[in-house]
């Protein structure tokens, strides 16, 4: 009997992968002996308009590039930009940032854990997660006024101080997810069906971890220590000597499957609660800003010329935003951003070849994926492979924009 | 056929559906309760069944028109000549002397069937996949559930149903047998969430993995259908091993002495208790309380271990008898 293959089509609609981006896996029955990832379904030119507008709207700006990520990329933002001008935040609002990340870095791996439980089709421990999770974004909402965006960063500060009442409510919090990350590790690292669908599914080598270069969580659950707060630490993370957590030094041995990346995950939350109550305890006093007259700050822009790189360890990885300031306008003459999902997607391919067909949802969802952050540029080819210039795409789609609204009878 | 046969067969399979899905309801609001959620309405399948039978029904392009219609009516006919062959409490099954536990078996497998060829009939690779492990699972719980009815007929010494209801099966074995049928009894309870296709072996329809798999391209009346069927079988399984396992009327506990109509809505009720409590302890909680397996973890689970299980019960039944 000859070979039958077929292919299964994930996404950019399907249940296992609610973000534009598809897996053409082909199947033979159960196993998967090719793959196929295709990206560039959600290019918005978010770095296009950041460099149309001033820099304090651009900030805004970098917050909506994630959602889950709210805090990542408005601190690489800031990081990079006070680089570039040449300040530094107070003591305090440096406190205050590293607190709020943490918060963050919480909510996002509990999020996690209950994405990767409803992918093995466990919803009661989803429900359970996220109804552990309110929690946080409660007290975020107190602390910044969102429940998500926060708009909380400004360029050489926060906009808004951590009250006493904030502080007491933040150690609340804290005695609620000692317990609450027990409970977790409890259930996630002995149930059995949870160990039989992640061990030895989306498993990557050191060597190819490596290669593929692989960030932030995908990396440690393979082996790496790899952690920006650990290798070029920044704000409070500089006092405080964080380690790169890695299931070596948990367990003794790694596999970099998804078992491996749940333990990372688990330990990273009681790490960050360690992390924020080092800081709640040692907030110094001062100032929150270091140019409090934002039309100060953003003249200070406009005579400065200058390039910094911010980098932050977001719960998914290093965020890495360059910047460029030409002294001419107020905003940044070049904005640069690199997400960690884009150098997370390269595993799918070789985690998912040889897998199983029910594996892919674990596979796809154990990097913690967001295509929001990922399609930085979009290159159009014509049927001879020629790349198109700007100037004639924007010809073509405006000529289609007219055909169409011809076609439906739009008036002008 | 007498005309009383005849009303109770369109009686029965009414009553079925009504409450196949009021049993449904009440899994989803139970489970929802036991995830801190509040949950749909009892009568929200009502709805459900209702809005899909006014949707449009889909065929795809590259379908067989003909079997991929078909294969719903397969189905829910099954799903309700099943009910056909169950003691409802004191009632006597309508076709009883016309089949048996074996013919209950077959027409479970025929439904499964019916939704895998469905699957395989409408064209759609998700389907395929899931009509694949549907087949594998399949194989892989009969031989469980055949080893459970071969060591009731070793107890009885028949198939009937109605000759099981009438004496609990518990007085008619001694201890070393007892211990048999409750192995039996474990294995039956692991084969029920495979049989009705509900969480941790929902490998068929694996949402997350294969988009609802057989049933990814059903719509409308059709899938209206499999809902219906789905729904009557959960129910059916349910009162399967009320029958077989806790067949207890009110009558035998308490020794009442009931007669005429009062008997028959007093013993219904409290069946109908039985099942309610046998539904939400082997489904509902079940399903709630487990992620879903792999398909050849699935198939491991049922070849060897509840194999063991129902086989040693089978041994034991049949030294203790």
């Amino acid at each position: 009997m000859a070979k039958s293959t077929y292919y299964i089509p994930v996404g950019p609609i399907h249940p296992a992968l609610k973000e534009p981006i598809r897996v053409e896996a082909e199947v033979e029955g159960e196993k998967i002996v090719k793959v196929d990832v295709k990206r560039g379904f959600a290019h918005r030119g978010i770095e296009y308009m950041g460099m149309k507008r001033n820099a304090i709207q651009t900030l805004y700006l970098s917050e909506r590039i994630c959602g889950i990520c709210s805090i990542s990329h408005p601190y690489a933002f800031v990081l990079g930009s006070e680089k570039a001008l040449g300040i530094e935040a107070p003591p305090r609002a440096q406190y205050i940032r590293t607190v709020i990340a943490e918060l963050e870095r919480i909510h996002s791996h509990i999020l996690w854990l209950g994405v990767i439980a409803h992918e093995m089709g466990f919803d009661s421990l989803l429900f359970w997660t996220w109804k552990g999770r309110e929690k946080i974004l409660d007290l975020l909402e107190l602390i910044t006024g969102n429940r998500i965006n926060y708009s909380m960063y400004m360029i050489g500060g926060v906009r808004r101080d951590l009250k006493e009442s904030h502080i007491k409510a933040i150690r609340e919090a804290i005695d609620y997810y000692w317990k609450f990350t027990e409970q977790m590790k409890e259930i996630f690292l002995s149930d059995p069906v949870y160990k039989a669908r992640t061990r030895g599914v989306a498993q990557l080598s050191k060597e190819l971890a490596l290669k593929l270069n692989v960030v932030g969580p995908v990396a440690r659950a393979a082996g790496l220590r790899i952690d920006v707060r650990q290798d070029t630490p920044y704000d409070a993370y500089a006092d405080i000597d964080v380690k790169a957590i890695v299931p070596q030094d948990i367990v003794g041995e790694v596999y970099g499957d998804g078992y491996d990346i749940t333990l990372v995950r688990l330990y990273e939350i009681e790490q960050s609660l360690d992390i924020i109550e080092y800081c709640i305890d040692n907030l110094p006093e001062g100032k929150i800003l270091a140019i409090p007259n934002y039309v100060a700050l953003l003249n200070k822009i406009k005579k400065t010329q200058g390039e910094g790189i911010g980098m932050h360890e977001a719960p998914r990885g290093e965020v890495i935003h360059y910047f460029k300031y030409d002294g001419t306008r107020d905003g940044p003459a070049v904005w640069k951003v690199v997400a960690p999902s884009y150098n997370n997607i390269n595993s799918w391919g070789p985690a998912l070849l040889g897998a199983e067909v029910a594996d892919i949802p674990i596979v796809v969802a154990y990097i913690d994926p967001c295509m929001c952050c990922n399609d930085r540029m979009a290159v159009v080819k014509d049927s001879s492979g020629k790349v198109l210039p700007y100037d004639l795409i924007r010809k073509k789609a405006i000529e289609k924009t007219m055909r169409i609204k011809k076609e439906l009878g739009v008036r002008k | 056929m007498t005309p009383e046969t005849l009303a109770y067969s369109i009686g029965f399979p009414l009553l079925g559906i009504f409450l196949g899905l009021v049993y449904k309801g009440m899994d989803r609001r139970v489970s929802a309760r036991l995830t801190s959620r509040i949950g749909p309405p009892i009568r929200q399948p009502f709805w459900d069944v209702g809005k899909l039978l006014l949707k449009e029904t889909i065929v795809p392009e590259n379908a067989v028109a003909w079997l991929f219609n078909a294969m719903p009516i397969v189905s829910l006919a099954a799903s309700l000549t099943l009910l056909l062959y169950i003691p409802f409490g004191v009632l006597e099954a309508p076709l009883e002397g016309y089949g048996d536990l074996v013919v209950i078996l077959y027409l479970f497998t025929l439904q499964s069937l019916a939704m895998a060829i469905g699957g395989f009939a409408s064209g759609s690779p998700f389907s395929s996949v899931g009509a694949q492990r549907e087949m594998v699972l399949m194989m892989s719980y009969e031989l469980p559930l055949a080893t459970v009815i071969v060591g009731f007929a070793l107890v009885y010494r028949s198939f009937s149903l109605t000759t099981i209801a009438s004496t609990p099966v518990w007085s008619m074995v001694g201890p070393l047998a007892g211990i048999g049928v409750l192995l039996l009894l474990v294995a039956l309870l692991v084969v029920t969430p495979a049989e009705l296709a509900k969480l941790p072996f929902d490998i068929a329809e694996a949402e997350t993995e294969i988009c609802e798999g057989m049933l990814a391209e059903y719509s409308g009346r059709n899938l209206a259908l499999f809902y219906l069927s789905d729904a009557v079988r959960g129910f059916a399984m349910a009162a399967i091993e009320v029958v077989l396992f806790i067949p207890f009327t009110l009558s035998y506990i308490f020794g009442l002495n009931l007669s005429g109509a009062t008997l028959y809505i007093v013993e219904g009720l409290w069946f109908l208790f039985k099942v309610a409590i046998v539904y939400i302890l082997a489904i509902t909680i079940v399903r709630t309380s487990f992620g879903r397996f792999k398909i050849d973890q699935a198939s491991k689970i049922f070849w060897v271990y509840v194999n063991i299980i129902a086989l040693l019960g089978l041994a034991l039944v049949w030294v203790g008898v």
